[in-house]
């Protein structure tokens, strides 16, 4: 191996582009867009780093991942060790390093972005990952001895599996309870193959089997058992049960044949494998147009152009600098011709006599007073609605906590809109009953959620102790 | 994985299903309904659970060959498997303690409506049921339904009980009898139908709803309804409502979504059992 270039020498490394399918090619398929990083590639990024004796990058990380300590392996070209130090700081970095807003969390901190361009830390991430994932004969996860005490996680998404995880290992008996019929929760159902691949999740769901996690899919908390049944037979309870109860806009026209929530369209395609020709139809629009600015809106947005739309368009009410998606995504629809109408609002879903969508009606909006989170207010500008022409339109402007769980058990504490409150431990007001992930936060993040589900695990583990 | 225990034709295209379901069999309550996925690639579809046992832990689903998925289900065979089954979903049906009740029931809504003829039959409610079918062979649990009361069949042929609709039937036992409440269940035109027959005399008519549904927990949005002129969630705030207030254009209008595709499907489904390539 080379000797370590010196720091002069490493100031001077430019910032290791991603490789990526051409977007003419990717408009058409649902692999994935990313390619990854070589280890040339890795170990060339991973040289930027100037490791920093007091690395903010590491606080900007919700789960603390000791940032600089993997990326110095990986410089040293010493693999090996990168994957044990990143995969115990955080269990899903095969999932974070693709889907984590990393220009809003550490990236952003890191000092090379002062001048030029952040270390790419996501993109290492994903090497080391994947890097270690492909690895034969992977240790197990070593667990303690069984301690006897049995646990359920409500929801297989990063909150349930992150926690289960982390039980596993302190000698917890573990059962997930899952509604739909495969594990992964939003990570499976909702975030598109061309963005995170299923194996992924996949192989992730056998390590926690391997482990001894038990995975009970087709079980609804709140039908199949309710919380207070639950309550009596087990130790402890973690509700991780995300936050899918979908938005609609409140307008006329919207249930009009051709309008679809976010989490249906996804569903289809992704769950059911509409994408696949499975037994599970979705209607393939010509002119589709989404509504929302976040991740889920470029997602859906995208998957339509993949199904086949001519023209597929985002419609957000505010504007370009104000959409909460990832830019990475919203660079890569770009690239793939998705369409943006920034400033408008829907205000009606109009239909052919058949009563199938034939166009959304929008009115122009004007930015005006910051509101409570600092963005600036969309307001509507007067007579300048416009139809603009589609035939299928995706909702995707948020979700609402899905009260089928929490409705079968009064007692539970919620704050006024659904979601379960909890103390810093992550603990309802019932003894024993912990929550986290969206169900708590209200629609939020990957990364968010898995930091619930440790933090929760851990405090668990102590409650169980002192039972 | 659930096994099927037995399996019976009922009539020229409904067949019985008793499946493995000890878990849902102890806790499912009238009305409820189960969602089914025969196997990798299969559709997610809602069947009503038409019974159960809970001395063998099985639930009897009774299937209507609609179109692939619901051909493929009774094509099972005892011994062979459902590889997911999600339940019990839904509320359970509204039932009434005392008084009496008509149970209307149209081709395999007669099986959903036999849950709930047991439920208040179980409270001590007088049941009277009146079914219907195209003619003799389509007519399905009438020996169940006898046992919780009077029983009032109908063909459209007049082949075998009253000749006409059930509506015809229903009109009259309204006007010579006390009637409290009326639970439909069956396609959308007879639903309808019923709701308007009962609407100038105001008897409570509850009627059990059928879109298309995927996850059946309130995920999705796929299954809404208009009743009252308010959007409900199918799966979780029904299936069944008050027939006075439910758009039922706006619900077969919705179950055509996918006509178009659906018949290529079929279509193709049946070439391939035409020329053995999917056995
Ligand atoms: C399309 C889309 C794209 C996204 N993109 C990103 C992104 O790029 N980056 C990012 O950080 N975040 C993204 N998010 C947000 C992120 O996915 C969520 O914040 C995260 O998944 C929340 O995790 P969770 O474990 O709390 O819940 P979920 O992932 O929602 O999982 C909950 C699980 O519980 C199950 N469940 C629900 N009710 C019950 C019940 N009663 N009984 C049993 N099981 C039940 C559900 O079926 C589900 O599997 C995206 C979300 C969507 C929808
Ligand atoms: C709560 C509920 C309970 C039901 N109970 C029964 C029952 O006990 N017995 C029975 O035979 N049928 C029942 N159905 C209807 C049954 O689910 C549909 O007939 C079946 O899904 C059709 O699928 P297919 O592929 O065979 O037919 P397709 O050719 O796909 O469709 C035929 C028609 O069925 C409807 N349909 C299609 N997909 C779905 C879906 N995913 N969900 C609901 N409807 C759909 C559409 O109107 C379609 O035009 C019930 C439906 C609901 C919502
Ligand atoms: S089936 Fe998805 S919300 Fe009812």
């Amino acid at each position: 191996m080379n000797p370590r270039p010196s720091l002069k020498e490493r100031i001077k490394i430019e910032r290791q582009s991603m490789p990526e399918q051409a977007a003419s090619d990717r408009q058409r398929n649902f692999k994935e867009v990313n390619l990854g990083f070589d280890e040339r590639l890795a170990m060339l990024e991973a040289q930027r780093c100037i490791q920093c004796k007091e690395a903010k990058c590491i606080a900007g990380c919700p789960v603390l991942v000791d940032i600089p300590r993997f990326i110095n392996f990986v410089a040293e070209g010493n693999l090996a060790a990168a994957a044990h130090s990143l995969l115990g700081d955080n269990a899903l970095p095969a999932v974070t390093g693709r889907v984590c807003p990393q220009e809003t969390q550490c990236e952003i901190e890191c000092v090379r972005g002062r001048k030029g361009a952040p270390v790419a830390i996501g993109y290492l991430e994903r090497f080391v990952a994947d890097w270690a994932y492909q690895q034969p004969n992977q240790a197990p996860m070593e667990t303690a001895p069984p301690t006897g005490r049995k646990v359920i996680v409500v929801g297989s998404g990063p909150a349930g599996l992150t926690a289960a995880g982390e039980l596993v290992r302190r000698g917890h008996d573990v059962t997930i309870y899952e509604a739909l019929h495969k594990p992964g929760g939003v990570l499976v159902y909702g975030i598109p193959e061309f963005r995170l691949p299923k194996k992924i999740v996949h192989d992730e769901v056998e390590r926690l089997k391997q482990a001894g996690v038990k995975i009970e899919c087709n079980v609804v908390v709140g039908k199949t058992y309710t919380l207070p049944e639950l309550r009596e037979h087990f130790d402890a309870v973690f509700i991780a049960n995300g936050a899918g109860l979908p938005v609609f806009m409140n307008v006329p026209g919207e249930n009009l044949k051709g309008v679809y929530s976010a989490n249906e369209y996804l569903t289809r395609v992704n769950l059911m494998e509409a994408f696949a020709q499975s037994d599970t139809p979705v209607l393939i629009g010509k002119r589709v147009a989404v509504l929302g600015g976040g991740n889920v809106a470029m997602d859906a947005a995208r998957t339509a152009k993949r199904l086949g739309a001519e023209k597929s368009m985002i419609v957000y009410r505010r504007g370009k600098a104000e959409m909460p998606a990832r830019l990475e995504e919203i660079h890569h629809a770009e690239q793939e011709g998705i369409e943006f109408e920034f400033l408008v609002a829907p205000v009606e879903v109009v239909g052919t006599p058949q009563r199938w969508v034939s166009g959304l009606k929008c009115i122009r909006m004007e930015l005006g007073e910051p509101d409570a989170s600092g963005r600036r207010r969309p307001v509507p500008i007067k007579g300048s609605e416009f139809v603009i022409e589609c035939d299928v339109v995706v909702v995707a402007i948020g979700s609402r906590a899905n009260p089928l769980l929490t409705s079968t058990c009064p007692e539970l504490k919620l704050n006024k809109w659904g979601f379960i409150e909890v103390d810093d431990q992550g603990m309802s007001n019932l003894p024993g009953i912990f929550a986290g992930g969206d169900i708590v936060r209200g629609a939020a993040t990957v990364i968010l959620a898995m930091g619930d589900g440790k933090r929760a695990a851990h405090a668990i583990d102590d409650y169980l102790k002192t039972k | 994985m659930h096994k099927i225990l037995r399996q019976t034709q009922l009539s020229p295209n409904v067949i019985r299903l008793d499946v493995e379901a000890s878990r849902i069999a102890r806790t499912r309550q009238p009305g409820q309904f189960v969602i089914v996925r025969k196997g990798e690639g299969s559709e997610r579809i809602p069947l009503t659970i038409a019974d159960a046992r809970t001395d063998e832990g099985s639930i009897s689903l009774v299937i209507q060959a609609a179109g692939k998925s619901t051909r493929e289900l009774v094509a099972l065979q005892p011994g062979q498997f459902i590889q997911d089954m999600v339940g019990p979903l839904g509320r359970a049906t509204e039932l009434i303690a005392q008084g009496c009740a008509l149970c209307v029931g149209g081709g395999v809504g007669t099986a959903v409506v036999y849950p709930i003829a047991q439920g208040l039959h179980r409270n001590g409610v007088q049941v009277i049921s009146v079914i219907g079918g195209r003619s003799k062979p389509w007519v399905i649990f009438e020996p169940e339904l006898r046992r919780l009361g009077e029983v009032v069949v109908c063909t459209d042929d007049g082949s075998y009980g009253r000749h006409g609709f059930v509506t015809d039937a229903v009109k009259d036992l309204l006007s010579q009898r006390k009637i409290d409440v009326v639970y439909v269940v069956g396609p959308v035109p007879m639903m309808r139908a019923m709701a308007e027959l009962t609407r100038p005399l105001k008897v409570h008519t509850i009627v059990s709803l059928n879109p298309i549904m995927v996850d059946g927990t309130g995920m999705c949005g796929g299954c809404r309804v208009s009743v009252g002129n308010e959007t409900k969630f199918a799966c979780v705030d029904g299936p069944e409502f008050d027939g006075h207030l439910v758009d039922f254009d706006l619900l077969s209008d919705r179950l055509s979504t996918y006509r178009q595709i659906e018949q290529q499907v079929n279509a193709r489904h049946e070439e391939a059992c035409k020329i053995g390539l999917n056995r």
